[in-house]
């Protein structure tokens, strides 16, 4: 299955370890590594669920492109990293 | 009279008491949030509670709370912006899509004493949102988000309309009044259900004639209404100072005002509501005190004449600049507190007359907020 690690800036406010879930696309991956914690999906999601303006995600070394529905697709063996940007903020 | 004061600022949240007499009564006794950006605080004295705002950048806005006793924060939810219906296109002014999503949290004001739990909340891009929870939750204020008018409004003290002032008539805490940079100043008699914009005389020198006396083009920088005579209000406004007597309803210009009638904050007496402070600034492009003279502006009649305030201020390259919440008074109306963009605190016991810097190189400065007793 996929596994999903959450950048050490993030584990400042919410304790988000890494996590081995289950889907086919990004968004199925990020609302099973963060179902049951409201509170850390409000640090990577905006209002809209879409990807907060300053964080990226990577899926096997590749950024994604879908930063509204998080439709990119990932594999079983996929290494799926969640940072933030080095812009804004 | 209030002898404790929250400063929230760039970098963390601090808290002064007046410690004692001498040349430095004021002391910080509590620091929070020390390296975060804090856009808003709020004492709320009904619960005993610190209400601070923290804007994370990458992570977003948050909200947190206090037992002011125990200093113990949590966490709660912040304001949410509802589902963007499907289909919907919706730009700013740039032609960029409107987020509908909580960029800052810009006002927070408590209800009322006839409504304890509740909170109203200004955000940018616009949104008015309230809690009746203390807190604990928010919604929307749908009747104002979705009133025709809202997507006319425009950017003005950031890229996004912000909705920065919140005003509950002290009368009844149905009555609530906000202003919006630039959106002018709405009201609502019922709580929130319905809504009309109010402002004849306000003048907007910056849009073309058609639109210079539209209530709806002002760009209100700060709202203050007087507790003790709630029908007299004064705006700070972007290109002037404006008095109401009448709640609103209409408003006289005042221009004659020594050094500027730039700036963005103004603080009215709790009792006299002919009485209220200005911080100026030379406008607009440059946004500083005056030949680096950092003063502080009162009237006591009603914008009539203004005096120029400047005992134990900074008199020479002064470049402070004091944001629209960052200038209160407290309930006696003779302690007033301010903290400017390069980091000064200033309190002055007197109305005004002198002023004793409590700090002098803290993180800029948002917001200042004496703590009722």
């Amino acid at each position: 299955m996929p596994r999903v690690v959450f950048a050490p800036a993030l584990q400042r406010h919410v304790s988000l370890p890494p996590s081995v879930v289950d889907g086919a696309t990004v968004r199925d991956v990020l609302e099973a590594a963060l179902d049951g914690n409201a509170r850390a999906r409000r640090y990577i999601l905006d209002d809209q669920s879409a990807l907060r303006k300053h964080m990226l995600i990577f899926v096997d070394g590749a950024r994604v492109a879908d930063r509204r529905t998080l439709s990119d697709p990932v594999h079983p063996t996929s290494e799926i990293y969640v940072l933030q940007s080095l812009s804004g903020g | 009279m209030s002898n404790r004061f929250l400063v929230a600022t760039r970098k963390g949240l601090f808290t002064f008491e007046r410690t004692g007499g001498g040349a430095q009564p004021w002391q910080i006794t509590h620091t929070d949030f020390f390296g975060d950006n804090v856009s808003m605080v709020l004492h709320d004295a009904r619960h005993g509670h610190i209400h601070a705002a923290l804007d994370h950048g990458h992570f977003g806005v948050k909200m947190h709370r206090a037992d002011e006793a125990t200093r113990t924060w949590e966490e709660l939810a912040a304001p949410a912006y509802p589902p963007r219906p499907e289909g919907l296109e919706e730009n700013d002014m740039w032609g960029r899509p409107l987020p509908w999503s909580t960029v800052r949290v810009w006002a927070l004001e408590t209800g009322g004493h006839d409504a304890p739990g509740t909170l109203w909340c200004g955000t940018i891009p616009g949104g008015l949102f309230k809690s009746e929870d203390s807190g604990a939750t928010w919604r929307i204020v749908e009747s104002l988000w979705h009133h025709p008018d809202r997507p006319k409004w425009m950017a003005g003290g950031a890229d996004l309309p912000a909705l920065h002032a919140i005003l509950v008539d002290p009368r009844k805490s149905a009555t609530v009044r906000v202003g919006v940079s630039t959106g002018g100043m709405w009201q609502t008699d019922d709580g929130g259900q319905s809504w009309r914009v109010r402002g004849t005389g306000l003048r907007a020198e910056y849009v073309p004639p058609e639109h210079t006396h539209h209530p709806m083009f002002q760009d209100i920088h700060a709202l203050a209404q007087c507790p003790g005579e709630p029908d007299r209000l004064w705006i700070q406004h972007h290109n002037g100072i404006f008095h109401s007597e009448d709640g609103g309803e209409t408003w006289r210009e005042i221009t004659d005002v020594s050094v500027s009638t730039f700036g963005f904050a103004v603080k009215v007496h709790p009792r006299d509501g002919k009485t209220a402070w200005f911080v100026p600034a030379i406008k607009d492009e440059k946004r500083v005190p005056a030949d680096g003279r950092f003063v502080v502006t009162r009237t006591r009649d009603g914008g009539k004449s203004f005096e120029t305030l400047s005992q134990g201020l900074p008199q020479q390259h002064a470049y402070d600049l004091v944001y629209r919440h960052a200038l209160d008074i407290d309930e006696t109306g003779n302690r007033l507190v301010m903290g400017s963009t390069t980091g000064g605190v200033w309190v002055s016991e007197d109305g005004g007359d002198t002023w004793c810097e409590a700090a002098g190189r803290l993180p800029p400065v948002y917001c200042v907020r004496f703590m009722a007793s």
